[in-house]
């Protein structure tokens, strides 16, 4: 199942589905960083909204995707992280360490136009 | 005595996929609520997720356990790969040989009530969990 990945002018946007295997999460990381060198996108939205289950292997595909796209020059942020799922990751002991997140898409965008602010 | 049993067979990510989504759909029917399915869900998907990082195939399996007074989710995930030489290393936080977060056991029990481990080089390790509805 691919993750269909969306261009909003400097920002891509990618939203996952409920049941995605490792070999789609890996995929999702080669086609993230493809398009982030290809649009020169300057942000990245991972909307993790539907999402059931983040174990290990998510999580880390996670920070890798949001360390990749920054030395791209990019930022990344993680949205939608259902509360039974952080609770879930908080008892397993995964931490997005260095990986921004916000509530939901608008504030991941938000997020992202302020970054680009200081940027300029 | 349980009522039901499923038996999910792992040899492949897709594999991890079924038997979190088949562990989910059993800890609704048995009443859990959906926060403590999703707890039970992401113990079997480290559970399976060992299986095929350590062992390539095994197979998980979901039952019901019904108590004098209450009600719980049994889970085992089963193997015949290599086994855990120190399982008590295995137990501890940030522990791992394949290069992965190294937090499945540990978490593992963390995420669940019950939890028992028989491991034997060479011929497999065997993980039970279980889970009690509040």
């Amino acid at each position: 199942m691919e993750v269909p990945i969306l261009k909003q002018g400097q920002v891509l946007i990618a939203t996952f589905q409920a049941a995605l295997s490792d070999a789609d999460l890996n995929q999702l990381r080669s086609a993230l960083v493809q398009q982030v060198v290809r649009f020169r996108s300057r942000g990245v939205i991972v909307d993790v909204t539907a999402m059931d289950v983040m174990d290990s292997f998510a999580s880390r595909t996670l920070r890798e995707i949001a360390h990749m796209i920054r030395l791209r020059g990019a930022e990344t942020v993680i949205v939608g992280i259902q509360p039974e799922v952080a609770f879930a990751m908080v008892q397993l002991g995964l931490t997005l360490e260095g990986v921004a997140t916000a509530l939901d898409l608008e504030e991941g965008l938000a997020y992202l136009n302020q970054k680009f602010k200081t940027m300029n | 005595m349980s009522r039901v049993e499923i038996r999910v067979t792992i040899s492949s990510d897709q594999d991890i996929v079924l038997a979190r989504q088949k562990g989910r759909s059993l800890a609704l029917e048995l009443g859990f609520s959906s926060g403590d399915a999703t707890l039970i869900a992401t113990a079997i998907s480290e559970l399976a997720r060992n299986i095929v990082s350590y062992a390539h195939s095994g197979e998980i399996v979901l039952k019901d356990v019904q108590g004098s007074n209450r009600v719980g989710i049994a889970v085992t995930a089963s193997d015949s790969g290599p086994g855990i030489p120190d399982v008590g290393q295995a137990l501890r936080d940030g522990f791992s040989t394949s290069g992965s977060l190294g937090l499945g056991l540990p978490g593992v029990r963390r995420l669940m009530d019950d939890f028992e481990i028989v491991s034997k080089p060479g011929q497999g390790t065997k993980v039970g969990v279980k889970k009690w509805r509040p």
